[in-house]
């Protein structure tokens, strides 16, 4: 999933001070698997800016939606009917949901309420770690499944570098070492072999490197 | 002869080389290189010069290395690929070589977490393995990583670094074979202290026939007190102490350590010589580059070949 | 602020601190008024959400007493609530509500006597700390300028 986070209050309350009537989206999909800007979160964020408000002698109108998700423009629509009596809007989505409101509803502020991280997965209840970074050119099949470019902290492909300690980034011991974990599954694979051979310079082309990316199916673009 | 290095040289001699280290300054005055530089003349083959190490913004080694080159000494220029993409990375070997500077580490770097920019971003187009090959493609074939043709291209005598001590352990021969098979010519190894563990991994390499490929000079950096080796043993990712070392440090009166530190460094390098692939030595005094002459005079390794 | 009068929520359990409530009547120990309680079949059934609302709609504290550690008729109730109010303290605090206001609290169905001892002292302490911020504006009372 998209991993995120919420913002700190006091940057979501300097985003909607100048409003009273706020429409508070929250999404289905990836958010609410992070616990970050499902609908309990919405709930929750909803209450205390409403009682921040309270207690400046202000009164917050919160109209609170939680949509399927918000990277699609049918759902989007779903808030046509809401929109006109609200000042502003604050998303909990990820990036890619903030900015399609903001297409959408181009008259009205839109605001993002978490910072999105990372694609990632969930580690254990309450841990969700970041796995993939996009870079456009899979090359799980050479390392055991584990990607150098998300996990080691230098996206080394080449690896592990002197650092390595213990199965640990020399960054910090809470950070697994990629290519200990690499090394590891190759071996349980019976791919030792594979280790020796070099993978040559990455074309990042494919990666945010080229530009912004754009997928078009030509069978189902109009 | 691949290039005019004279660490090539030395090496083509049949001789022990002998290198070190300058850190350039965090400032622009270019004395404190000449300083350090001219402590090391006539002492070693050939003199690195280090790269933003622990990821610290340092006057850069590209040009330190054209000021210590004009002294008429040998700098080695050390690229490290945090910083730099393969652009830059190319442009500065181009203009590395057209002054004269002809050897050079290609190394990963510490990550930017270490040092006094952590919110950069890390560059890391390139791997050390990858950049080895670039430079590689560059002299051999004349031509750019992105395969178009170079208009004189750079001579450079490629090294990397080699950390025996670092983990896992199993894979740290597999991966010099992986810089050998890139195209390194010699490998500074991190500093050594423990002599076990070093020796397993030489007979690793030379089992798979390694150092015939590749000229490994072995890393030494002399304790200056217990408290510097204590922190080493704890503090240095990839660096390993053994208690004998810090015991020692420790068992000799303050003002005494210095000197234990050097006697131990002398001790080091003359067992190392009859380790069977060591085909040099890479003195590492860190803000104690003085001491290196007497290091490298007490270990026998003078006078340096004149090649 | 005289004649402040602290309005307490009280999420208690059915089997454990509600039975204690009970049995704080039966033995004829009181407590304040100001403590109103809501029963729950477990205090693991009290989301963040409802602590946010009780402050929301005016109160000033807000405890949740449950089981003793070990003793949850559903097995760790009591265990999901105690993060929950500590999620609660966490969400106050940055809105600018004292951490305080907000409680978790454990007892035996026989425990009257605890019953009523916490009620009254939470009530006490919430009636030093003073109203909630967020109804400060109140009707009746000081009015923005």
């Amino acid at each position: 999933m998209i991993t995120a986070e919420r913002k700190p209050m006091e940057e979501i309350l300097e985003h909607i001070n100048p409003y009273n009537r706020i429409l508070l989206v929250g999404c289905n999909e990836c958010v609410t698997v992070c616990a970050a800007g499902g609908r309990k979160e919405v709930g929750l964020l909803s209450a205390a800016l409403q009682m921040a408000y309270m207690k400046e002698g202000r009164t917050l109108e919160v109209k609170e939606i939680t949509l399927e998700r918000q990277c699609d423009p049918e759902y989007i629509e779903e808030l046509v009917t809401q929109i006109d009596r609200a000042e502003a809007v604050l998303s909990m989505a990820c990036g890619c949901g903030v900015q399609e409101i903001a297409k959408r509803y181009t008259t009205k502020p839109v605001f993002p309420a978490v910072n999105t991280k990372s694609m990632g997965a969930s580690e254990r209840q309450g841990v969700w770690a970041e796995r993939c970074r996009g870079c456009g050119d899979c090359l799980l099949g050479l390392t055991g499944g584990i990607c150098p470019i998300a996990r080691c902290s230098k996206r080394i492909m080449n690896g592990p570098c002197g650092g390595s300690t213990k199965g640990k980034c020399e960054i910090s011991p809470d950070v697994d070492c990629a290519w200990n974990l690499i090394w590891e599954r190759l071996k349980e694979l019976g791919l030792e072999k594979k280790y020796e051979e070099i993978t040559e310079a990455k074309d990042w082309r494919p990666s945010w490197h080229g530009g912004p990316r754009k997928i078009i199916r030509e069978d189902m673009a109009e | 002869m691949k290039t005019e290095s004279v660490v090539e040289k030395v090496l083509k001699s049949g001789q022990l080389v002998v290198t070190s280290e300058c850190g350039p300054p965090r400032g622009a005055n270019p004395d404190k290189v000449r300083e350090k530089a001219e402590m090391l003349r006539g002492y070693v083959d050939g003199i690195n010069v280090t790269d933003n190490q622990t990821a610290m913004v340092r006057m850069s080694s590209l040009s330190a290395c054209i000021i210590i080159k004009q002294m008429g000494l040998d700098p080695i220029l050390q690229m490290v690929s945090r910083d730099r993409n393969r652009l830059a990375m190319q442009s500065d070997i181009l203009g590395a070589y057209s002054h004269g500077i002809n050897t050079m580490l290609c190394l990963s770097g510490d990550h930017i977490h270490f040092g006094d920019h952590p919110m950069a971003t890390n560059v890391y187009d390139l791997d050390s393995v990858q950049a080895i090959q670039m430079v590689r493609k560059m002299r051999d074939e004349g031509k750019f990583q992105g395969g178009e043709d170079i208009d004189t291209p750079p001579k450079m005598f490629i090294g990397a670094a080699a950390n025996p001590f670092a983990d896992p352990f199993e894979l740290r021969v597999a991966r010099l074979a992986k810089k050998v098979k890139a195209g390194v010519d010699f490998i500074q190894t991190q500093c050594i202290y423990n002599m076990e563990k070093f020796e397993t991994w030489m007979k690793g390499v030379c089992d798979r026939g390694l150092h015939k490929k590749v000229a490994i000079l072995a890393g030494i950096t002399p304790m200056k007190t217990v408290g510097m080796a204590k922190y080493m043993k704890n503090r240095v990712p990839g660096m390993d102490v053994p208690d004998e070392i810090v015991k020692r440090m420790g068992g000799v009166p303050k003002e005494k350590q210095a000197e234990e530190g050097i006697k131990i460094a002398v001790e080091q390098i003359e067992r190392l010589k009859e380790v069977e692939g060591v085909a040099g030595f890479h003195i590492m005094a860190i803000e104690w580059e003085q001491k290196v002459p007497e290091i490298v005079e007490r270990a026998g390794l003078l006078p340096r070949p004149q090649v | 602020m005289e004649n402040f009068e602290p309005v307490i929520v009280a999420f208690c359990c059915h089997y454990c601190a509600y039975t204690a409530a009970d049995m704080a009547g039966s033995m004829r120990l009181t407590y304040p008024p100001n403590v109103k309680i809501i029963r729950v079949p477990c205090t693991g059934k009290v989301d963040t959400k409802h602590i946010l609302q009780a402050f929301q709609h005016g109160a000033d504290g807000v405890y949740i007493a449950g089981c003793l550690a070990g003793d949850c008729h559903f097995k760790n109730g009591n265990i999901k609530a105690a993060r929950r109010v500590a999620r609660a303290k966490k969400l106050l605090g940055e809105i600018g509500i004292e951490e305080d206001r907000v409680e978790m609290i454990t007892m035996s169905a026989g425990m009257g006597e605890r019953f009523a001892q916490t009620a009254t002292e939470i009530t006490e302490k919430i009636r030093n700390m003073g109203p909630n911020p967020v109804t400060v504006f109140r009707v009746g009372q000081k009015q923005p300028t």
